[in-house]
């Protein structure tokens, strides 16, 4: 075990000052060390996307990296999604498509498609397959994934 | 008044058919679900595993000042001891943590305690584990041969259950036969691949001596009882809560035996310990399915009838037999339903359950189905061609069309439409136009090919389906209690514990319609065993069939007291009376009065009601049917590239028929998720050993579960016949999406490359089987 460090990780706007050991990931911090549970964990080796959070505007795999890396940026999580009772386009295109099942993926998804979307408003629908086989729902096929995130993306862009 | 209550005031809608929006959901896209993992622990164990398949454990040596427990600690736990008594089944009990010998890669060895995970890893790490050399036995075939070394002492041949069944007649018929028709087929391992992996926490409480286990199962209750035996502790003084669980698919049906060491630590330690798998384990250790020889010969008439069918399966159920189901899960279910929708009265078969060096299998999602089902049909399709026939005419001539159906294995069909879907599968794919299609394609290098697959979903059944397999635990009937509270909200509780299926929204909307009211007010409570009745789980497409009906018997008699007490407040005959918008109005008059005061005055006022009617406003229901037949037909358009021996799936269509459907978006949702995961085993998914049991598919990027890109749209068309066999009139339909999609996608394959006069009979059918077979054709000529 190596000496731990401080760091302040900012989630959704408010500062978290931690200390952790330089080896801790991102995903770890963001769950143990901050509280943040919404955001999970699936293989931890960057291949299943379920622990997707935005990091300065892009959608990145929390568990590829460090919590030291991740200081001084701006880090999105499902918990940041909805304002206060409002829900976010895409977290209600979820519900209403039925985008979810047993929705441990959830979170990781919600957070490609809004970082993607949010860079690429009028994505192609085929680049948008491209990006959501990035990460792996074992529950709905991705039939209505697609479906809800297509839908969101045109709410989106009114 | 809301919209919806618009939609059901006097339009004659009901809550039943609709597309309601889940209740589940706002908490899980909001971050908000609470999963295992979730949950704070004092200490955290990692398990140290074992890297050899086989052998004796020589010495294990930890760090000075760990906290590492091995089977030596853990004196008086009782083994894992599955039982069945039927098929010449041999007991083999399973260490909670091996005992003197090792007996698969990834068997827990030993639990390491510390106060955080990276911790407890660390130690592992520096836990000296001295294993003797052993001689792994990783294929089923291999483990049978005479002289293979004994992996228990109690299963002499490595064989741990053989079941038969012969029709009396059955050798005179199959010496009249025109042409015989022969599949040897193999099925590989699988995973079910859950996206969360497994995770425990368990928590002593010091005021009680009680533990609360917090587990990712799908039995909730029966853990509790296996537990409770193998600990040898009072099972009130456990409570097993399954809070989110994402997804399970039959993974998490079994008793892992992690859960147990980490119930032994909480009650040593007086404190609170969690455990969560990483995918790795969850790959390697947790459990496995589907690794099978099936041998299948099919004797026809001269008019392509089947007259007789010749079965034999190998089932390598790998170190141990799983709890509760036993190994015996996938051998005899495969015993039981080989012969699948087609009328054929005579069937010679033998099922054998193989003990090899590999992890252990248990239940995945469609169990023995989709790889019976790949064997019948590839059965069919190279039938087909023998005869010059279509495959979808082969299948019209067999399929079974009177009801009910008594099968040649001893199963009772209800009523479906087996060639009702057959027929719109095919006009949705427009086979003339696809021939056409096809053969212009393959002028141009491009190979084509249509693949259908009809088969049978057995669902709902109850306790004697389960006896019939002579399983000491037969789990198969629930129970449902249903309360009006004081405040006149509406709690159900069950023993069913769904992990993504909805049966929060479904069997809301069952209650709402039964009792007039608002599915916004009522709660479905499960996963909790103090807070739901005993009941055995969410698992086999059973549990909208049976918690379903036990829900609507509940609802019926909750319905049937409030009539009785508003008769009594109102002054009117019963019959007079209907629950509708909250209320109970008398017909015709003015007269009302609002369930939330029926059941306030159940609890305040009994007086009022002259010592005729209970107090209280709870009512139990519980259901243990018979068993109910889902049927469908699938057709998938795939295009091989003949370079690479990639298949891709170009359309897929679904024609199904799940008797009445409760909310038709749920149950189209369930059927995508198997349709992906069927189009993920036929192309992708395989566990890979090599010859010393080491697995090589330890990681995602090894093991592959479809993305996106692999899965078409689905086209979906329903039939609705109502069961006779579950009072819902509903039928179960959470495995069919996986169990026909594997032999259509292959069968697909196979009629792709019928030029090149190459048979596939394996799944999965990777590219490099694809090429394999390629290769092997054009040396050839």
């Amino acid at each position: 075990m190596s000496e731990k460090i401080e760091l302040t990780l900012n989630i959704n706007g408010r500062d978290h000052a931690i200390k952790v050991e330089p080896r801790r990931t991102l995903a770890d911090a963001i769950r143990e060390d901050c509280g943040q549970t919404g955001t999970h964990i699936g293989c931890e080796h960057g291949v299943c996307g379920a622990c997707t959070v935005i990091v300065d505007g892009a959608p990145v795999r929390s568990c590829l990296m460090f919590a030291g890396q991740a200081e001084g940026k701006t880090i999105r999580t499902v918990e940041g999604l909805a304002k206060g009772d409002d829900l976010h386009p895409m977290q209600q295109a979820f519900i209403d498509h039925h985008g979810l099942q047993c929705g441990f993926c959830t979170p990781g998804f919600l957070m490609l498609a809004v970082g993607v979307l949010e860079r690429e408003p009028n994505i192609s629908d085929e680049d948008l397959i491209d990006v959501l086989s990035s990460n792996l729902c074992r529950c709905t096929g991705y039939q209505n994934i697609i479906k809800a995130v297509r839908a969101a993306a045109q709410e989106m862009r009114k | 008044m809301s919209a919806r209550d618009q939609h059901t005031k006097g339009s004659g809608l009901t809550w039943v058919g609709r597309a309601m929006r889940r209740v589940e959901d706002p908490a899980l896209v909001t971050g908000q679900g609470r999963f295992t993992a979730d949950l704070p622990a004092v200490h955290w164990v990692r398990f140290l595993r074992s890297p050899n398949a086989a052998g004796k454990i020589e010495s294990i040596k930890a760090p000075d000042g760990a906290l590492v427990i091995t089977a030596t600690d853990l004196k008086g736990v009782k083994p894992i001891l599955p039982m069945l008594h039927k098929f010449n089944y041999k007991p083999v009990g399973q260490p909670i943590l091996a005992d003197g010998e090792v007996r698969f890669v990834g068997e827990p060895v030993a639990a390491i305690v510390a106060a955080s995970e990276e911790e407890a890893e660390d130690i592992a790490d520096e836990v000296e584990l001295v294993i003797g050399d052993g001689t792994p036995l990783v294929d089923s075939l291999d483990a049978l041969k005479p002289g293979a070394p004994q992996i228990h002492k109690e299963a002499p041949g490595n064989v741990i259950l053989e079941g038969k069944i012969k029709t009396p007649d059955f050798d005179n018929v199959w010496k009249t036969a025109h042409k015989v028709i022969k599949v040897d087929a193999r099925s590989r391992r699988q995973n079910a691949t859950p996206m969360e992996a497994r995770a425990a926490h368990a928590a002593y409480d010091l005021s009680t001596g009680r533990v609360t286990l917090t587990c990712t199962t799908q039995m909730p209750h029966l853990t509790r009882t296996a537990i409770a035996d193998v600990l040898g502790m009072p099972e009130s003084d456990l409570r097993v809560i399954a809070p989110d669980v994402g997804g399970g698919f039959g993974q998490k049906m079994s008793l892992a035996s992690e859960y147990v060491v980490l119930v032994w630590l909480a009650k040593k330690l007086k404190s609170s310990v969690g455990w969560t798998e990483d995918r790795r384990e969850n790959l390697i250790a947790s459990f496995h399915s589907r690794d099978q020889y099936l041998t299948l010969e099919g004797a026809f008439d001269k008019d392509a009838k089947l007259i007789a069918l010749r079965f034999d399966i190998v089932s390598n159920i790998g170190a141990y037999s799983c709890f509760p189901t036993t190994c015996g899960v996938e051998p005899l279910m495969a015993l039981a339903e080989m012969p699948g929708p087609y009328d054929v009265r005579q069937y010679d078969a033998r099922a054998r359950g193989v003990i090899t060096n590999t992890c252990t299998m248990a239940p995945y999602r469609g169990v023995s189905r989709p790889t019976i089902t790949f064997t019948l049909e590839r059965l069919m399709d190279k039938a087909a061609r023998a005869f010059g026939l279509e495959p979808v005419d082969i299948r019209r001539k067999n399929l079974i069309d009177k009801f009910p159906y008594m099968s040649a294995a001893g199963l009772k069909f209800d009523e479906g439409t087996y060639k009702q879907t057959l027929e719109m599968a095919v006009a949705t794919i427009d086979l003339p136009a696809f021939r056409k299609r096809q053969h212009e394609a393959r002028k141009q290098g491009r190979y084509l090919g249509v693949g259908f697959a009809t088969f049978s979903e057995r669902t709902g059944y109850g306790s004697p389906a389960f006896a019939a397999r002579g399983m000491e635990i037969t789990p198969g009937w629930e129970t449902v209690h249903i309360t009006v509270d004081p405040s006149g909200f509406i709690e159900a509780r069950i023993g069913s514990s769904p992990h993504g299926q909805g049966l929060r929204t479904t069997l809301a909307q069952i209650i709402a319609d039964e009792l007039g009211v608002d599915p916004q007010m009522i709660k479905v409570i499960h996963g909790d065993t103090d807070r739901a009745p005993y009941g055995w789980g969410t698992f086999a497409s059973r549990s909208l069939v049976i918690s379903g009906g036990a829900t609507l018997i509940a609802a019926r008699k909750v319905r049937a007291k409030l009539i009785k007490l508003a008769s009594h407040l109102l002054e009117a005959a019963p019959e007079d009376i209907v629950l509708e918008q909250g209320h109970a109005n008398v017909t015709g008059t003015d007269r009302s009065v609002s369930i939330a005061k029926l059941a306030r005055e159940a609890y305040t006022q009994t007086h009022r009601f002259g010592g005729e009617i209970e107090p209280g406003m709870t009512e139990a229901g519980t259901y243990d049917p018979p068993g109910t037949f889902s049927n469908a037909c699938h057709a998938a358009i795939v295009e091989v590239d003949i370079e690479t021996g990639r298949a891709t799936v170009e359309k897929f269509v679904v024609a199904e028929d799940a008797g009445k459907i409760i909310n038709p978006m749920i149950a189209d949702g369930q059927v995508h998720g198997g349709v992906a995961q069927g189009i993920g085993n036929a192309l992708l998914e395989e566990i890979i050993y090599d010859d010393q049991g080491a697995p090589l598919t330890a990681t995602l990027a090894d093991f592959l579960p479809p993305t996106a890109h692999e899965i078409p749209p689905i086209e979906m068309h329903h039939i609705e016949t109502d069961s006779t066999e579950s009072i819902t009139k509903a039928k179960g339909l959470g495995e069919g999406g996986l169990i026909g999609a594997p032999a259509a996608v292959i069968n697909a394959i196979n009629d792709a490359l019928s030029p090149f006069n190459i048979v596939i009979d394996e799944m999965p059918a990777t590219p490099q089987r694809v090429r394999a077979a390629l290769r092997k054709a054009e040396s050839a000529t």
